[in-house]
């Protein structure tokens, strides 16, 4: 939806500068997957080791975000479209300082699988599952820039694949594990590295929740996907 | 965290109560069904207070009031919002038929007050004025004491009994939220109470006789944040007795006061409906913008 410009253009600015920031926090997440990933792929420790110091960055400009938001609600009182994006911001920037702390995760994983040289097979299945999460966190923040609801939903609808590649690879996992205990200790590392993709899997579903809450003022936490598509549609 | 399938129908098209109508601004389809699980619409099981149909309000040539249709909810608070000069006011004061006093004006369309039109020939406008209390602007009491202001409109009534008037006096004072400030001078004039205390006391004796109704018309715009607070505390308590229409340029106030918010623009009703979702999901885009600051 086009909107206006406010009246006031300050506060134009403000909500403006939320949303820049809370895509400037998207992209840095995003790159962080990226180069844990390609930290594993290449087998480059030095990746692993940037996202590991870098993660106090994603924490500055949640808590930054965070208070831009306490300002604009304290000093602006925003209504409907306004009031929707600032509580989807606090939302989303929640649920992508999380998505920082499970990449976090992720790399001090890969170090460990790096640093005992272990089999590339225990992990070739997660850097397929590592693109797909890093695809739809990357669609998500695509989504959330241009307000739309719809794609926001589509990509929502796509964490159930997520789930499926997790449900396969621990399938996997464990039979490494019973066919050799001695790999137990690595395979371990490569279980939490999946574990995290999950919840950032969870994570993005969460942000797509919270833009479509913003755009079409629906709350579709633990609603019926088809039953909110054809509202959306509908409208 | 997964999607479910439960609960929840998120239709957007359905309004629950109050019933919406506006000359151009489209209507929405009710289902029950929808209604009753969309959450922001709480069912409401209050019967209108005051129904308004297809009211035009003329100002010689110029229309002030274009085919208004709405229901008023009983012992409710209904804020009027919207720009200067877009009829609110205007439609405020055709519940008491206050637009009698001034020339010019030409009503169509009707109001029935729980059933009645209060613009049938066979209405008494006093009457109906008791029924339907109003308060300004800016606070007007008599230049009379404290205690007479109040009783005034109960010695027009031809009540003059001491030990009544004490009665009615105490308790009106009390639910305006002024009896313990001016307790010890009641017989003091009332122009020296302080803006807030004059408008809480121009309340007071509205409420005193007992009106099923209650207009005010921006009751606070000439008071202090403080005073304002307590104006709207006490239009919180007043609703369990009274259905109360408010009209007022600070939305944050209605936002505040009301159960059920209408906006009005160029004379027409463009939107009316649960408070709650007309300031977080408005349906009129026209609303949408004018309660974000972006109407201009």
């Amino acid at each position: 939806m086009q909107m206006p410009a406010h009246i006031s253009q300050e506060f134009e600015l403000e909500l403006e500068n939320i949303r820049a920031k809370v895509l400037t926090m998207g992209g840095l997440v995003e790159q962080h997957l990226a180069k844990a990933t390609d930290a594993l792929q290449q087998r480059r420790l030095e990746l692993a080791d940037e996202v590991s110091a870098d993660d106090f960055k994603v924490n500055t400009l949640e808590v930054n975000i965070d208070e831009e938001c306490t300002q604009i609600l304290a000093r602006r009182q925003p209504a409907a479209g306004d009031l929707r994006l600032v509580l989807a911001v606090i939302k989303i920037i929640r649920d992508l300082e999380r998505v920082g702390d499970e990449t976090a995760k992720i790399s001090r994983m890969v170090l460990r699988l790096i640093e005992n040289e272990s089999p590339k097979a225990y992990y070739i299945n997660v850097l397929a599952m590592a693109n797909h999460v890093r695809r739809i966190l990357r669609d998500a923040l695509d989504a959330f820039a241009r307000s739309d609801a719809n794609a926001a939903l589509h990509i929502a609808r796509e964490d159930p694949s997520v789930d499926r590649e997790y449900d396969a690879i621990m399938r996997q996992l464990v039979t490494y594990m019973m066919e050799d205990p001695r790999s137990i200790g690595t395979v371990l590392n490569v279980v939490w590295v999946v574990r995290a993709l999950e919840r950032i899997g969870d994570h993005v579903n969460n942000i797509c929740e919270s833009i479509i809450y913003q755009v079409k003022g629906m709350d579709v936490r633990h609603a019926d996907l088809d039953e909110i598509a054809s509202n959306i549609h509908n409208e | 965290m997964q999607l479910r399938a439960e609960d929840a129908v998120l239709t957007d098209s359905s309004e629950n109560w109050p019933r919406h109508a506006a000359g151009g601004a489209p209507t929405h389809a009710v289902e029950p069904a929808a209604m009753q699980s969309f959450a922001d619409e709480t069912p409401d099981d209050t019967r209108p207070c005051l129904t308004v149909e297809q009211l035009n309000l003329c100002y010689g040539p110029k229309q002030a009031l274009r085919s208004i249709d709405m229901d008023i909810p009983e012992k409710r608070v209904t804020a009027y919002i919207g720009p200067s000069g877009c009829g609110k006011s205007t439609l405020l004061r055709c519940f008491n038929r206050m637009n009698d006093l001034y020339d010019n004006v030409r009503v169509e369309g009707s109001i029935a007050l729980h059933g009645q039109n209060i613009y049938d020939k066979s209405v008494n406008v006093a009457d109906l004025r008791r029924r339907v209390g109003m308060v300004f602007q800016k606070p007007n009491p008599f230049p009379k004491s404290i205690y007479e202001n109040v009783a005034y409109g109960l010695r027009l009534q031809g009540i003059n009994k001491r030990r009544i008037l004490d009665r009615v006096i105490e308790r009106s004072l009390k639910s305006a939220a002024l009896w313990d400030e001016v307790k010890d001078r009641l017989h003091d004039n009332a122009l020296g109470l302080s803006g807030g205390q004059q408008q809480r006391l121009v309340i007071a004796r509205a409420i005193a006789i007992e009106p099923e109704v209650l207009l005010l018309d921006e009751p606070c715009s000439a008071l202090d944040p403080i005073s304002t607070l307590k104006i709207e505390e006490l239009i919180y308590e007043l609703k369990s007795n009274y259905t109360i229409i408010i009209v007022t340029h600070n939305m944050q106030q209605a936002a505040r006061v009301s159960d059920y918010t209408a906006f009005m623009y160029l004379g027409s009703l463009v939107e009316f409906g649960p408070t709650r979702r007309i300031f977080t999901n408005p349906k009129e885009k026209q609303t949408e913008d004018y309660i974000t600051g972006r109407y201009g």
